[in-house]
């Protein structure tokens, strides 16, 4: 029963859907201030290395995992700095982080006298937390109880994450900057600190996701190993109306398309894979359309409105 | 009132530059414990200026603010907040698609009270008791009239526990009925200690709702008067430094009005932003020569029924002619060239390109057509003279080439508008709010633009809150409410009371 086709399915989407979520939820806290980075392609590869590096380096999978968020952390700094500080147009500024993180992971993972980075599987991992009684049962035991520790944390993020923007003062606040940033600003909000403060922690999910691709999914590096699992996060954003509990459920649906062209492969089924990398983005262009067919949907899922729109005090 | 001699602020010698150009050139100023202290100036004096630097929001360049005897400095809005100092800004500060409530604690110290929402909406409610200013706490702010948001922005700084209220314009935006409603709020706040700081360019209004007044001009005070001891013709002289006063057109020398309609509309109706019908079921005609008012309280369908003629806005019923011909399907551009001058409300929205420079927005709707361009490429130099000559002709100051117009005072946007609109040739001028926010001075120049526009034959159809206005320019006066047209007058039948109460929605029986 626990290895019929949906089983097996659903959990390989949930271990494919992961990293994207964590990168997701990161870039919707981001998003929210009204701070868009397109960059997380590039701040993935950095936590991938990264993460990849420390694990070889330390046998621990979970200082691996600090790391690559770490990684994505100093990435998005840069974008903070361009786009809060010096308003730089934060498209240009987030399409520079892809090409500058994609270099250095490679480079990176090329370098000096560790090419062997590039072939070793790590033999760090993340083991599944509940006892193999549990994880048995059918159905349940493999689609809720048989996943690692990762996949819970980044169901407690999405709880949290959640429950911060719409439950707390401070998530009021950083929506707040995101919707108007001179509104905020006259309440007596710092936009520059809460802007920081969330391109910083866009930069934390992604590091996290890169990281888990790396190690807790493939297992191995290579260059380039994201395949666009970052623009698949950056169009999730959209799709899921800038909601937490929304992108878990996309993250997954993407998880299975991205597994399903593995399956269809093996089965040997002849669907094109680029066929199927362009789903999440037909399905994006779909949910924005139909949203946007509806003014009182749209005002809903909309974005926030001061989205990608430098603040400065006395400008007008 | 309860204005004592004590001054809880002084501000000395403040200056603010904005690309080189002084919008506070050393102006001196205090505020009394307990008054209310009237702001007057022309468009562009720096009276906002003034205003967010004492709220925190700009950095004077140099010159001292003085709080009860303590010389300041404000890093952010934060500090001037927790010093007691709240402001209302001229284009409000809310986060629209926050709830009353969620507007009011944004910003509030997390750590100092513990705010659960439910609180903060009862507190609210009491506070909104105390002072007249009636809203309800739990509603969005984008379901809110102007008005209703002003009052929530009033309330926000009382609840935040300001002791000194800056309004800057805040009738600009409000009904007859509503400024009244303000001002008895404004004396309840003195009443209890609080003191305000009043900008309005409506002199009638400083005068009988201050205890002193304080002219700015060209960024300078021009003096501080008692308003009790000074008169409205002292302070149009102060303001603009002369004494005659744009004589405004008598009113009893009356064009010809030819019966020729150059507008026709027929049972328009128009589905608003939620939904809803904004406009239902209106008739109106604009005859040649004739200027026709339309009063009535915002949000009763006056957009949608102006995007509607302009075709920013799809119809759901009836017809609109231009002259005899029916532009019901035309776009707004071939509306537009084909003799429909619109004046928006909204200036830098829809009236201006707000990264465009004066010069460039001057033109905006000609550009592609000769003199000005040919065969696509522009002849800047036809463009620079013509735009010389309006800048001249309408008196449009604060521009300078290369200078974004978004960097322009209220009052000089909205000469440009007009002058673009107005140059063009036009059978039918659409103007909403034409003054509003202007200053004497301007108001004055507006409106005889707009008559005489007339002379020569044009027509207009004026939308305006301000019923002063509308009865001052109108030859015909109808009352907009519920998206109806609920109410017709000529000069000669005109009833204010009536129109009053149509206004506000009510039934009247003749
Ligand atoms: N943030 C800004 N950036 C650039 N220039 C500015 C800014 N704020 C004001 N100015 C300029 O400073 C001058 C004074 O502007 P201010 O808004 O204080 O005038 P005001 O008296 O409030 O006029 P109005 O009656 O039209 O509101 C104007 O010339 C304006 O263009
Ligand atoms: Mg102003």
């Amino acid at each position: 029963m626990n290895d019929t086709v949906l089983v097996l399915s659903v959990v390989s989407a949930i271990s494919a859907g992961t990293p994207i979520l964590f990168a997701a939820l990161g870039e919707i806290t981001t998003e929210r201030s009204g701070i868009m980075n397109l960059g997380i392609e590039g701040m993935m590869l950095v936590g991938a290395i990264t993460g990849f590096w420390i694990g070889v380096e330390t046998e621990n999978a979970w200082l691996a995992l600090l790391g690559g968020a770490l990684g994505g952390i100093l990435l998005s700094l840069i974008h903070a700095v361009l786009a809060i500080s010096l308003r730089v147009n934060q498209i240009v500024s987030g399409l520079a982080l892809v090409i500058v993180g994609s270099g250095l992971s490679a480079f990176w993972g090329n370098s000096g006298d560790r090419p062997t980075l590039v072939q070793t599987k790590t033999g760090v991992r993340f083991d599944p937390i509940f006892p193999e009684v549990i994880r048995d049962l059918p159905v349940v035991g493999p689609v809720i109880f048989g996943h690692d520790p990762v996949v819970y944390l980044s169901w407690v993020l999405v709880a949290a994450i959640s429950y911060f923007l719409y439950r707390t003062q401070t998530g009021l606040s950083l929506r707040a900057v995101g919707e108007d940033p001179g509104a905020a600003d006259a309440s007596g909000l710092s936009v520059t600190r809460y802007r920081y403060v969330s391109t910083l922690v866009g930069g934390f999910g992604a590091g996290l996701g890169g990281a888990y691709l790396a190690i807790g999914v493939i297992g191995t590096w290579a260059a380039g190993l994201t395949a666009g699992a970052g623009w698949i996060a950056v169009a999730l954003v959209i799709l899921s109306g800038w909601r937490p509990w929304f992108a878990l459920l996309a993250a997954y649906a993407f998880g299975a398309l991205r597994s399903l062209g593995f399956t269809l492969q093996i089965a040997g089924i002849g669907v094109p894979s680029d066929f199927l990398a362009m789903i999440p983005f037909i399905a994006t262009y779909l949910v924005v359309i139909v949203v946007s067919a509806s003014p009182t949907r749209a005002r809903k899922v909309a974005g926030p409105a001061a989205l990608a729109k430098p603040y400065s005090r006395e400008a007008r | 009132m309860a204005a004592t001699e004590k001054e809880i602020l002084q501000v000395r010698e403040l200056t603010k530059s904005f690309y080189g150009v002084a919008a506070n050139d050393k102006v001196s100023f205090s505020l009394r414990n307990g008054e209310v202290h009237g702001l007057l100036g022309e468009n562009g004096a720096g009276k906002s200026t003034l205003c967010s630097i004492l709220a925190g929001l700009y950095r004077p360049d140099s010159g001292d603010v003085i709080l009860n005897s303590e010389r300041i400095r404000f890093r952010s809005p934060l500090d001037a907040s927790n010093m007691g100092i709240g402001m209302v800004h001229q284009h409000f500060k809310l986060i629209s698609s926050f709830t009353v409530a969620e507007n009011m604690v944004l910003g509030l110290n997390a750590k100092s009270r513990n705010i659960s929402l439910g609180t903060v909406e009862d507190e609210v409610r009491e506070l909104a008791r105390q002072y007249g200013l009636d809203v309800e706490p739990s509603a969005h702010v984008w379901q809110l009239s102007v008005g209703e948001q002003q009052r929530v922005e009033i309330l926000r700084q009382l609840f935040r526990g300001a002791r000194i209220l800056i309004l800057d314009e805040p009738t600009a935006v409000l009904a007859p009925q509503e400024c009244d409603r303000l001002f008895e709020a404004v004396r309840h706040m003195v009443e209890r200690d609080h003191s305000v700081i009043l900008v309005s360019h409506k002199m009638d209004e400083i005068l009988s709702n201050t205890d002193r007044v304080t002219v700015l001009v060209g960024g300078r005070n021009a003096g501080t008067l008692r308003t009790n001891e000074t008169d409205a013709a002292e302070l149009a002289k102060l303001m603009i430094g002369s004494d005659h006063l744009p004589k405004l057109a008598n009113k009893s020398l009356r064009r010809f009005v030819e019966s020729t309609p150059v507008l026709t509309i027929r049972d328009l109706e128009v589905i608003g932003d939620r939904g809803t019908e904004a406009v239902s079921g209106a008739s109106l005609e604009v005859l040649s020569g004739q200027i026709v008012g339309v009063a009535g309280v915002a949000g009763n369908g006056q957009r949608e029924f102006q995007q509607a003629i302009v075709g920013r806005r799809q119809i759901s019923g009836g017809s609109i002619m231009l002259r005899g011909r029916d532009i019901t399907q035309l776009s707004s551009r071939a509306r537009s060239r084909s003799g429909l001058a619109y004046v928006p409300e909204d200036r830098l929205g829809t009236g201006l390109a707000s990264g465009l420079t004066l010069e460039e927005n001057l033109i905006l709707k000609s550009y592609n057509e000769p003199p000005y361009s040919h065969r696509g490429v522009l002849s800047t130099a036809v463009i620079t003279a013509a735009a010389e000559k309006l800048v001249k002709d309408f008196d449009i100051r604060g521009a300078r080439s290369g200078m974004p117009v978004s960097l322009m005072s209220g009052g000089n946007l909205q000469k440009a508008i007009l002058a673009r609109e107005l140059s063009r040739p036009h059978d039918l001028l659409l103007a909403a709010s034409p003054t509003r926010g202007l200053d004497l001075a301007a108001t004055a120049s507006v409106r005889q633009h707009i008559r005489a526009d007339t002379e020569k034959g044009g027509a207009v159809l004026l939308f305006s809150e301000d019923l002063g206005e509308i009865v001052e320019l109108s030859d015909l006066i109808l009352v907009l409410a519920g998206g109806r047209i609920v109410g017709s007058y000529t000069p000669a039948t005109l009833d204010i009371s009536e129109l009053g109460l149509l206004m506000t929605g009510a039934k009247v029986h003749n």
